[in-house]
């Protein structure tokens, strides 16, 4: 009888940024299972929510030094990978999309080009086999006309338009594992939770992980199945989604109580005190 | 009666494009009364900043008149307006010059003003808004985002303006910061005769704050209605209710929980 190995195990993650001889801990002995689920990862700025998921992809800087006690996609360790074989795993089976689809997009790219460049890479095809791929895959993230957005470059799109030219880049290969930074953060909340919607269907269609990495506690929430909660490099809570509103920790239920609600008029808005006995 | 601090008649705004000139609000009335808090919401390219810019100065309107105090604004804001109306802008890491200090951005306004008591009038402004006074020799690289954001507030309100114009001036902040300087305005909300207009995106933050709020969309005004009625949701424009249902989150489809609301139990 074997185990059913998770997608993805996460250990005892630390990391830790040397510049100028200051050292600073961003992410302190984090640790996660994820299925093939959406697990949310929430916090402030420097709580090291983005740095979690450019650990995982192995993206952390030069400067910065990683160690975990383990670290593996499908039971395949992450740990100790050379460049050359991280290219394997990246883009192919886990994929990122960032916050600005301004910034992710190559400006001097048409849409095609960057869509089937991802799916060229990793698969052999020719040119006709890659357009049609990436005009089905624009028609699965629910842009109507694929044929006329694969002639535009990244400055004709609109916002929430180059976010789904972005994870229809990313999921062209058909990646296990999606980590998603901030994804709609730069976007309108309407067409912020049109992404959103996509997203929710991609994974459940095609039956990916996903990790969805957000300061916004209501996308996660809506989102998402499980929540982790971060605070100064640490995981200071777990939850399933739907309980994040009970939440337990004195931070998280900080947070809730900090925010404008639209539901419940608040006279002022609680302040958030850190203890430090959260770090230790 | 006193006439309303700030009363918008017809105003229309347009900017040159590629292909002709691209209206980006149109024919826009509304007054905001002294002592109020009104609102602007919409989403990205609805025109709110501009409507605010164009009460600035910043912007040149294309038509209709904007009156402060009963007072026509023409082209050029005089000294007396400028001092009169100030703004906050969102980015306050792009709103103060990175190599000045807080007491030289806080002087600046009072030279140009040529006010006297500088000295006197920095310490109550950095005292009104809560900021060590430790802090006023330190650059704005040396400083947190709340705090600079506190820098800007306190640079806005040195020369006790009537009228205050906030351009989503929580929205670079994480949610803990963005609490400490909403309940900031809500205290010198308290303690001045200031008449606020502040433009966001989010609607909760807009509710918070606002007695009234005015909902733009495609540089149109849609509606205008009080911060109450928008709660409960009373909107007569679909757009509103639009706007409304999106803030109050994402919901997966046949999700077996609500989502939402996110209060704390």
């Amino acid at each position: 009888m074997t185990m059913t190995v998770p997608l993805l195990e996460v250990r005892d993650l630390s990391v830790t940024f040397r510049t100028e001889g200051v050292v600073t801990q961003a992410v302190r002995n984090v640790s996660f299972v994820l299925g093939r689920e959406r697990l949310g990862i929430v916090g402030e700025s420097g709580s090291g929510k983005s740095t979690t998921g450019r650990a995982v992809l192995g993206l952390v800087p030069a400067h910065g030094s990683v160690s975990a006690s383990r670290l593996a996609l499908n039971g395949e360790d992450l740990r100790h990978l050379t460049q050359h074989q991280w290219s394997r795993y990246r883009g192919r089976r886990m994929a990122l999309v960032m916050q600005d689809p301004k910034f992710s997009l190559n400006p001097i790219m048409t849409v095609e080009k960057q869509i089937t460049e991802a799916w060229r890479l990793h698969r052999r095809t020719t040119a006709a086999e890659a357009r049609k791929h990436a005009a089905a895959m624009l028609e699965a993230v629910s842009i109507d006309d694929p044929e006329r957005v694969l002639r535009l470059y990244p400055h004709q799109l609109s916002g929430g338009m180059g976010q789904r030219v972005m994870i229809a880049a990313m999921l062209i290969a058909e990646p296990e594992l999606l980590i998603a930074d901030e994804a709609i953060s730069a976007l309108d909340v309407t067409v912020g939770n049109e992404v959103l919607a996509i997203l929710d269907r991609l994974v459940a269609e095609r039956g990916m992980g996903l990790i969805f990495i957000s300061h916004n506690l209501t996308a996660v929430a809506g989102l998402c199945d499980r929540v982790v909660v971060m605070y100064g490099g640490r995981v200071v809570e777990e939850c399933a989604a739907r309980d994040l509103a009970h939440a337990r920790h004195p931070y998280t239920r900080a947070l809730l109580a900090a925010a404008p609600s639209l539901d419940e008029p608040r006279a002022s808005l609680a302040s958030v005190v850190r203890d430090p006995a959260w770090l230790t | 009666m006193n006439p309303p601090m700030i009363a918008v008649q017809n105003l229309s705004v347009s900017f040159k494009g590629p292909h002709g000139p691209v209206s980006a609000v149109r024919d826009l009335s509304f007054a905001v009364e002294p002592g109020e808090t009104f609102g602007i919401v919409g989403e990205s390219g609805s025109g709110k900043s501009t409507v605010l810019r164009a009460i600035a100065g910043l912007v040149a309107a294309s038509g209709g008149h904007i009156r402060m105090a009963g007072e026509a604004l023409g082209l050029r804001r005089t000294k007396a307006q400028r001092s009169a109306m100030q703004m906050v802008f969102q980015d306050p890491y792009a709103s103060l010059h990175p190599r000045h200090t807080v007491d030289r951005a806080l002087q600046e306004p009072l030279a140009i003003h040529a006010i006297a008591e500088p000295e006197r009038l920095i310490t109550t402004a950095m005292a009104d808004v809560d900021l060590d006074p430790a802090l006023r020799f330190r650059y704005p690289h040396q400083l947190s985002g709340g705090q600079r954001q506190r820098v800007a507030i306190a640079r806005a309100l040195i020369l006790s303006p009537k009228l205050l114009l906030l351009d989503e001036p929580t929205s670079a902040l994480d949610v803990s910061v963005q609490a400490e300087v909403l309940n900031l305005f809500q205290t010198i909300r308290s303690t001045r005769a200031l008449t606020s207009l502040l433009v966001s995106h989010d609607l909760a933050v807009v509710a918070h704050l606002c007695e009234r709020v005015a909902v733009m969309q495609r540089g149109t005004l849609v509606e205008v209605l009080t911060a109450e009625a928008l709660r409960r949701g009373e909107a007569r424009h679909p757009y509103t209710h639009t706007l409304l249902a999106a803030s109050r989150g994402y919901r997966r489809v046949g999700s077996p929980h609500e989502g939402m609301p996110l209060a704390p139990s």
